[in-house]
């Protein structure tokens, strides 16, 4: 039965579901259960934004805080990993992956490849991604290009609840070390989402929106900045097909490039930096393999080559918005179909 | 402004979900005379395109909304006049024109979408619409759902009590499917009416649904008032196999896409929301062995097991048997096997989901059949 | 593995037992040596650790686990893998590079392991096994199994954060977890003595709130009575512990290491005085309880194994082109 509930609902009802159904699914990561150890309440934060909050009380000890040390956790839940459990471990912001990173791409990553291909670590590394929650250049990153160039690890980065929830079960399922990337200010987006388990497989692409003359590419919150601006191009007759990339890697050439050839246009729209990113990715992939459908350059729209900052004025300029993903699209449609040199460069 | 001359023609609402929809083509001018069952315009909703008939004869006197643009259901999007009615009374009623409300948004809070209920098959989604009249009960076939029913349901639901549910392993209700037999599914389906307290009813089946329907006739005549099979099964034993197997094996948007067009004469009728939802039900836990199962006592080795048309022409229950002529899952050449012991009507230009792709004539072809008025 | 009523003379071990620990670390010394020798030939690509010297502390460990507990080794592996029971030839062949090696030539002498027995894999990255073993003692933990994870470093890892990071993680969620110190007072080639602030692992383990033990990591028997406690206890849910083992190392840090940071006649001096294998030989046969020619057979034939595995780790195919891209996810 689908009813409407939010993307950290959603999240919380896979771990729910998974953890009921397997009981080699344990959950770990700081205050994910809150105040272990603590005076008042057991289960007093259920994550720094609640997002587990209610699973310990189902699920008990198989839900576990950690000391503030992210290489022994995180590196823990890789070694159970590889001894059978299937571990979810919760890296707080995916800025902290600074501390632990050793263990998620010399570790995990590698472990099936340096061994031979004998070893299974079905590990999920949960963690918050992305700008927009006022909190810095530390805690608001959406570094998914670092992991997505590490070979080894799954990336996936959700845009709405549905996917979330199906992709989260997946990952749990999957027997890779998969990075479950979590927008921070999806976390209170509502759509339709079955009650039921449901697994979304990985490199699917999502298509949200049809169109015929220009393509835009995106994954996680730009994705609903890219439909804003396809809806702004459509009051202009222009029908932007509008693709979700959903796990970025593996990723779903087969639906960019489809669509690529059949649009002639692309706007590549990914909220991390420039340089080596998602967008440079895609753009790079159509360029090699369907330079002949493109009728202008690809546009890539993006954070700039700047940390996060701070001052609300200053974020809001930093993330990607429909409006300048929809004048992107307009560049593609121009007699000349190139841009300026942006900051970008 | 009440008119009795003047006519608005306004977005339709197709099936339970639908809340606006896409004008894709209208099919006639301004000016232009229409008669009732005339195709007015193209509609395309997020999960299908569909044509308009006109619902009142008339000149098609102003086409107000435009191609490529969405508009909510019952949005006026055109009128209808008679000829000699002054050009300003029509500006008038377009003018003061008001989306009624009210009896919508009471209906929608009185009656809500889907229900759910418990039966010994465990529980099964359901839909009800309508009140009076003959009682209808709507069955879909294999992987489908009681949205195939998207433009049957409201139609027979002007004039009689219609409902429609998700088998087991199906839609929304329960997964697991305890007997995958047309006999199991029958018992499910009797559990259904026994739960819902449904009397004798009108069963439509569509293909798998069918030949569930006539099992149920077969096994319990006096629940069943009649028999209405849409491209059915059971009334031979060849079928599509490659259907039924890549609709089991697909498990992405590509994979399904080209599977789903095989149900329709158009192909293009598969929106991308069509295969979205389908991708949406498919990834259900369950699913997947719900349908292996199902297609391993039924279709196993790729011939139907329970052929019935024998039995069920010996049983006299008035029967309708209608196809689609381009129907690439289950030939239309089984829509005879009844011979005089049943209505055969065969439409042209319809595929496999007969019901959507020609909705207005096998809603016709219903009523008469039920005796829907 | 051993119980008491098993034990022969004045050993805690079986004589069956004595045998086996002597055929470890036979077998670890032939193979570091011969690796040594071929090494200097330019047979074997890229570099190699070797564990010659240490032999008592994988052996006197290892007696105690099953294949069901789990080790986290570290670049200087081959010790741990053999004592361990990761076949040698398999082992031998990896380090040629070659298709039949443990890794199947994917991974060379820093990275063979052998789940199916245990070893987690040897490991290029310094301190990074600890919370690995922190993990497979919460996995043994979870399912109430009674098994162990158990981390080696050396004195040089034992600064890193993730090795700290462990200890007290392991003290938090109370594992059975195990952290072995093999101090051969070098990190490569600087002194543990300068690097590491301490004078005493127990001091460091106690900082952390676990039991620290310091052995002679030359004396097996030591060893094996040590980590026998340390072991039943961690089983028991008596929680993680440290184990210091003091140890020497014959060779370099690594194979080409012109050995200059230490003292003239180092390596003479304690090849003579701290050979653990000639002083385990030493004290079986006093103790009459094994003969000199029992274990000169073993020699023998731990001489030829390694000679056997070297032989058909040369002949072995190499890997095939289509290996480059295989073995990196189990689906994508």
């Amino acid at each position: 039965m689908a009813r409407k509930i939010s993307m950290k609902q959603a999240i919380n009802e896979a771990l729910d579901l998974e953890m009921t159904r397997d009981p080699s699914v344990v959950v770990m990561g700081e205050d994910i259960v809150g105040g272990t150890g603590s005076p008042g309440e057991d289960d007093a934060w259920g994550g720094v934004l609640g997002v587990t909050k209610g699973l310990y009380a189902k699920h008990g000890d198989r839900l576990m805080d950690t000391p503030l040390s992210e290489s022994a956790y995180v590196g823990a839940a890789i070694g159970a990993a590889t001894c059978g459990l299937r571990p979810v471990a919760e890296l707080m912001f995916i800025d902290f992956m600074g501390v632990c990173f050793d263990q998620i791409f010399n570790q995990a990553a590698k472990f099936r490849y340096m061994f031979g291909g004998k070893a299974e670590t079905p590990v999920v590394i949960r963690a918050m991604v992305g700008a927009g929650f006022r909190a810095a250049a530390q805690h608001s990153q959406m570094l998914t290009p670092v992991f997505t160039h590490i070979p080894g690890v799954k990336v996936v980065c959700p845009s709405n609840a549905y996917d979330a929830k199906g992709l989260l079960i997946q990952s749990i399922r999957d027997n890779d070390p998969v990075i479950f990337c979590e927008h921070k200010n999806l976390y209170g987006l509502e759509c339709d989402v079955p009650a039921e388990s449901y697994a979304i497989p990985f490199g699917e692409a999502n298509v949200l929106r049809d169109g015929g003359d220009v393509t835009i590419v995106s994954y996680g919150l730009t994705v609903h900045r890219a439909m804003e601006a396809a809806e702004a191009l459509a009051r202009d007759r222009v029908e932007a097909e509008v693709v979700d990339l959903r796990t970025l890697s593996p990723i779903d050439w087969d639906t960019i490039i489809d669509s690529v050839e059949r649009t002639g246009r692309l706007v590549v729209v990914d909220e991390a930096h420039p340089r080596c990113s998602i967008a440079s990715d895609v753009a790079a992939f159509v360029g090699q393999n369907a330079f002949g459908a493109l009728k202008a350059g690809v546009q890539m729209v993006t954070a700039p080559h700047v940390p996060v900052p701070f001052s609300p004025v200053l974020e809001d300029l930093y993330i990607p918005n429909a409006p300048s993903i929809a004048e992107a699209a307009r560049r593609t449609l121009s007699p000349t179909g190139t841009s300026p040199r942006s900051i970008a460069a | 402004m009440q008119n009795e001359r003047i006519k608005p023609i306004v977005m339709p609402k197709w099936g339970l979900s639908m809340s606006e929809g896409k004008i894709t083509g209208w099919l006639k001018q301004p000016g232009s005379t229409i008669a009732v069952g005339d195709d007015l315009l193209e509609v395309e909703t997020d999960k299908i395109t569909n044509v308009v008939e006109a619902g009142e004869a008339g000149t098609l006197r102003r086409v107000l909304a435009e191609p490529g643009n969405v508009y909510p259901v019952k949005a006026l999007i055109a009128v209808l006049a008679d000829p000699d009615v002054p050009e300003t009374e029509v500006d008038a009623f377009v003018a003061g024109y008001a989306v009624p409300k009210g009896d919508d948004g009471a209906e929608a809070e009185a009656a809500p979408r889907y229900l759910f209920t418990e039966t010994p098959a465990g529980t099964l989604r359901y839909a009800k619409r309508g009140d009076g009249g003959p009682t209808v009960l709507l069955v879909h076939g294999f992987g489908g759902d009681l949205d195939n029913w998207l433009f049957t349901i409201d139609a027979l639901a002007e004039g009689a009590t219609v409902y429609a549910l998700d088998l087991p392993g199906h839609g929304q209700s329960t997964k697991a499917v305890a007997d995958p037999t047309l006999a199991g599914l029958s018992a499910a389906l009797r559990g259904f009416m026994d739960t819902v307290g449904i009397g004798p009813a009108h069963l439509v089946g569509h293909s798998m649904g069918g030949a569930v329907s006539m099992r149920t006739a077969l096994d319990a005549p006096d629940r069943v008032a009649s028999l209405s099979l849409i491209a059915s099964a059971g009334l031979g034993p060849e079928i599509n196999h490659a259907y039924i197997q890549g609709f089991i094996a697909a498990t992405g948007r590509r994979d399904l896409k080209p599977v789903l067009e095989t149900l329709f004469a158009d192909p293009g009728l598969v929106s991308r929301q069509m295969t979205e939802d389908v991708l949406k039900y498919k990834r259900l836990d369950g699913v997947d062995g719900a349908l292996r199962a199902l297609s391993a006592a039924l279709f196993d080795g790729g011939a139907q097991a329970g052929v019935l048309h024998g039995a069920v022409a010996a049983a006299g229950k008035p029967t309708l048997v209608v196809w689609g002529g381009q129907d690439r899952i289950i030939p239309a050449a089984h829509a005879t096997a009844l011979g005089s012991n049943a209505r055969a009507e065969v439409i042209p230009n319809a595929g496999h989901m007969v019901q959507m792709e020609a909705a207005g004539t096998v809603n016709a072809l219903l009523k008469e059949h039920i005796g829907v008025r | 593995m051993t119980d008491d009523l098993a034990s022969q003379g004045p050993f805690p071990l079986s004589r069956d037992d004595l045998l086996k620990a002597y055929r470890i670390m036979r077998t670890i010394r032939e193979f570091e040596e011969r690796l040594h020798i071929d090494f200097a030939k330019g047979d074997i690509p890229g570099f190699v650790h070797l564990y010659a010297g240490e032999e008592a502390s994988a052996a006197g460990i290892m007696m105690h686990l099953k294949d069901s507990d789990r080790i986290a080794s570290t670049h200087r592996g081959h010790g741990h893998c053999i004592a361990k029971g990761v076949d040698v030839h398999e082992m031998m062949a990896e380090i040629y590079g070659r298709s039949t090696g443990a890794c199947r030539g994917k991974g060379g002498s820093m990275h063979i392991a052998d789940l199916s027995k245990g070893m987690m894999g040897a490991n290029g990255i310094l301190g990074a096994g600890a919370p690995l073993a922190c993990g497979a003692a919460l996995a043994a933990k979870v399912r109430g199994d009674g098994g162990v994870g158990i981390s080696f470093v050396g004195d040089g890892a034992s600064n890193q954060g993730t090795f700290l990071e462990s200890l007290n993680l392991a003290a938090v969620w109370n594992l059975p977890a195990i952290f072995v110190v093999e101090n051969n007072g070098y990190a490569e080639s600087t002194s543990r003595n300068w690097a590491v602030a301490v004078d005493s692992y127990i001091d460091r383990a106690s900082g952390f709130g676990l039991p620290g033990v310091t052995v002679d990591g030359t004396d097996f028997f030591a060893v094996y009575e040590a980590a026998g406690e340390i072991i039943r206890r961690a089983r028991e849910g008596g929680g993680p512990a440290l184990l210091e083992c003091n140890m020497v190392r014959f060779f370099g840090h690594f194979e080409g290491d012109a050995q200059t940071y230490r003292a003239k006649g180092e390596v003479e001096a304690i090849r003579a005085s701290r050979d653990c294998i000639r002083m385990f030989a030493e004290r079986v046969i006093e103790a009459g309880v094994v003969s000199r020619a029992e274990l000169e057979a073993i020699d023998k034939e731990a001489t030829e194994l390694i000679e056997d595995a070297v032989r058909s780790a040369k002949a072995a195919p190499l890997p095939g082109p289509a290996d480059l891209l295989t073995d990196v996810y189990v689906s994508y």
